[in-house]
């Protein structure tokens, strides 16, 4: 694999985030290239697969409403099946987004320009998937609007004190405060993409989203410190979140639950995954839209590097609960936990075992590290781990204390259906995304380009800035 | 129909480092109405500028403060006053339980605040403005940087503004129309 070579900025003295010495108007026009191209047809082949599932996902859904949750493989005692393993599933694959935008952006790490944009529109659309789940296993899908806190005909209010609840108010305010983030960091972008176009139907459209934009320092001023405190209310948020859903289970009374690790547990978990999903969805993007010199394989190896710290994390988090589980001297979370390991469930155990655990492992190589084939193969095994982390969690209803209330859980066609059509519903949103918005965060990127310091020289000074430029008075008409 | 009223004069930068001293200069001449328009937030320009600290960390607190506070009131007001409930033997005013929602909205009204406080100040959506009137200034989402000294500046003089903005090393100059 080539390596680019790494030449130093010559302020900051580090090598620079975007490789191949770039000019503004290059970025401009890699960035927004894939948006203005002639040819689709590889897009409409990927955008219609993902529609495909997105349909298997509505007639999927449209069935559990027709029939209710009766469809899906839950029994007594398994009452929480693949609707709640799903939903903690997405929501942790959007905190790698949020991460980036906001957690790093505050610890002024300036590679996360060039991914930023691209991990935010996966939290958006992975909390999109994420709330479908807890919107459709309710079963009375019609009174859902009993989870907020709005006068109803039963006189009567949400209970407060109910993690479930909770989970209802951290949700929406991530997704919510994740779009606007979003928005934010699109508006400068979408003025480019206005000044851009060609046709009028896309300057009105691109129009209408920038809300009229110009770059006027006077509202950069502004628009940065909004970015900021964004920045920083969203880092607690994204704590909090995964926090609350580790909480629906911590919080209740069952035996491989009821433990303080959790909320840490959850977060780095969350993270983890969030960050291999990333990888697994850059990965190709970068080099289908050649923007290989925006997306560099340092930027990859970070997000590797994090993967390791989160994925050792995460095991770490295996090995104390099964400490403690021990420690505790309760021989029934010692059972639930030997359960695991040897259980029913085994096999969903140590396929997770060998995906979290010893797949981020190899990143402590500097070769696998920068290979993109191996972080591409990687990533997705880290995805099917955490899925079944989750899997394995949920598991633990099915083995109660009392041996005669054993059950065993296998999902039906229905629950299968479900969550590969969530995928359709992930994918469509993201084809729309690639297709129709800036990928990269155009005028962000800039920022971190060495020419965007004011203090930065050319090597060949000189030419330019003087009266024999020709200024020329003209007046322009509108 | 009357000729059109002239908004001001607009010139042309190449790179960071000349808007950086043109706007410099300009704040030293003594203008008052003029802006700075860039692709990207220039480091330290603001203070080239001379512009005075964002407004919106006030309002962002104000937001948060007030959404803490209606987290919290609602909570207690439909647990404890309109619909008390029993559940789980716990105390009918269990505060600690009502910490998540109560951050979860202190965060959300904070980001409103600051999302909206920020449309607010900069009074956008702001669809049209003179400045759109100049073919050029397509380029400030692209690569160019402009100066815009407004005339109904006190100090503004065509002749003179644009001695100035010649000085500064503009690469082009030109009169925007209202």
């Amino acid at each position: 694999m080539a390596t680019v070579k790494d030449t130093l900025d010559p302020i900051k003295g580090r090598a620079p985030l975007v490789t191949s010495g770039a000019t503004f108007k290059e970025i401009t026009d890699a960035v927004a290239a894939p948006l203005e191209a002639d040819n689709y047809r590889a897009w409409w082949v990927c955008f219609l697969v993902a529609v495909f599932f997105l349909g298997i996902f509505l007639v999927s859904v449209s069935y559990l409403i027709w029939e209710g949750t009766g469809i899906w493989g839950l029994n007594n005692p398994v009452g929480w099946g693949w609707a709640i393993v799903n939903f903690v599933f997405w929501v942790g694959i959007g905190h790698a987004g949020t991460l980036i935008s906001a957690v790093l952006f505050l610890f002024r790490q300036d590679w996360r320009t060039s991914i930023n944009r691209y991990a935010e529109a996966m939290t958006i659309f992975a909390v999109i998937c994420a709330l479908m789940f807890p919107g459709i296993h309710v079963g009375r899908i019609w009174v859902i609007y009993w989870v907020f806190p709005i006068p109803n005909q039963m006189d009567m209010w949400p209970n407060f004190m109910s993690p479930l609840l909770w989970d209802v108010f951290a949700v929406s305010t991530y997704f919510t405060v994740s779009l606007l983030f979003w928005y934010v960091g699109l508006i400068p972008d979408f003025a480019t993409m206005r000044d851009r176009s060609k046709t009028k139907a896309r300057k009105i459209a691109y129009g209408i989203f920038a809300l009229g934009w110009r770059g006027s320092m006077r509202h950069w001023l502004n628009y940065e410190r909004t970015y900021l405190i964004l920045a920083a209310l969203a880092t607690p948020l994204v704590l909090s979140v995964h926090t609350i859903v580790s909480f629906d289970f911590a919080v209740s009374n069952v035996y491989g639950w009821h433990t303080t690790i959790f909320p840490p547990y959850f977060v780095a978990g969350a993270i983890f995954s969030g960050f291999a999903m990333v990888l697994t969805l850059i990965i190709p993007a970068r080099k289908i839209f050649k923007l290989e010199h925006i997306v560099t394989t340092k930027h990859l190896e970070n997000m590797a590097k994090i993967i390791l710290l989160t994925g050792s994390l995460v095991g770490y988090a295996y090995g104390m609960e099964f400490f403690i589980a021990m420690y505790s001297g309760n021989q029934y979370e010692q059972f639930a936990f030997a359960n695991r390991m040897f259980g029913d469930y085994a096999w969903a155990y140590w396929i997770m075992v060998s995906c979290n655990v010893i797949t981020p492992q190899f990143f402590w190589f500097k070769k696998m590290r920068r290979n993109v084939v191996v972080l591409f193969v990687l990533s997705i095994f880290v995805n099917i781990g955490m899925w079944f982390e989750r899997f394995v969690i949920t598991m633990s209803l099915s083995a109660d204390p009392l041996p005669s209330a054993h059950g065993y859980f296998s999902p039906t066609i229905w629950d299968i259906t479900t969550l590969i059509g969530s995928f359709g519903l992930f994918f469509t949103l993201f084809f729309l995304f690639i297709r129709f918005i800036p990928m990269v965060a155009i005028a962000e990127v800039k920022t971190v380009l060495p020419q965007a310091d004011p203090h930065w020289h050319p090597e060949d000074e000189g030419a330019g800035h003087s009266d024999e430029a020709g200024s020329q008075e003209v007046t322009a008409h509108g | 129909m009357a000729e059109k009223k002239i908004y001001g004069m607009l010139a042309e930068f190449d790179s960071t480092r000349a808007i950086y001293h043109a706007c410099e200069e300009v704040r030293d001449e003594g203008y008052k109405h003029w802006d700075a328009c860039t692709p990207f937030p220039v480091h330290g320009l603001d203070k080239a500028m001379g512009l005075p600290p964002s407004k919106i960390p006030w309002i962002v607190l104000g937001m948060a403060i007030l959404g803490g506070i209606a987290g919290f009131t609602l909570q207690w007001w439909t647990t404890v006053i309109d619909y008390p409930i029993l559940i789980a033997g716990k105390p009918m005013f269990s505060w600690p339980a009502f910490m998540p929602v109560t951050f979860e909205l202190t965060v959300l009204f904070g980001a409103f605040g600051a999302v909206f406080g920020m449309f607010g100040v900069n009074r956008l959506p702001t669809f049209n403005h003179p400045l759109f009137n100049s073919e050029r200034f397509q380029a400030v989402t692209d690569d160019k940087f402009f100066i815009a000294i407004e005339a109904r500046d006190p100090l503004y003089d065509k002749r003179k503004t644009k001695k100035l903005f010649k000085k500064l090393g503009a690469t082009h100059i030109e009169l925007v129309e209202e």
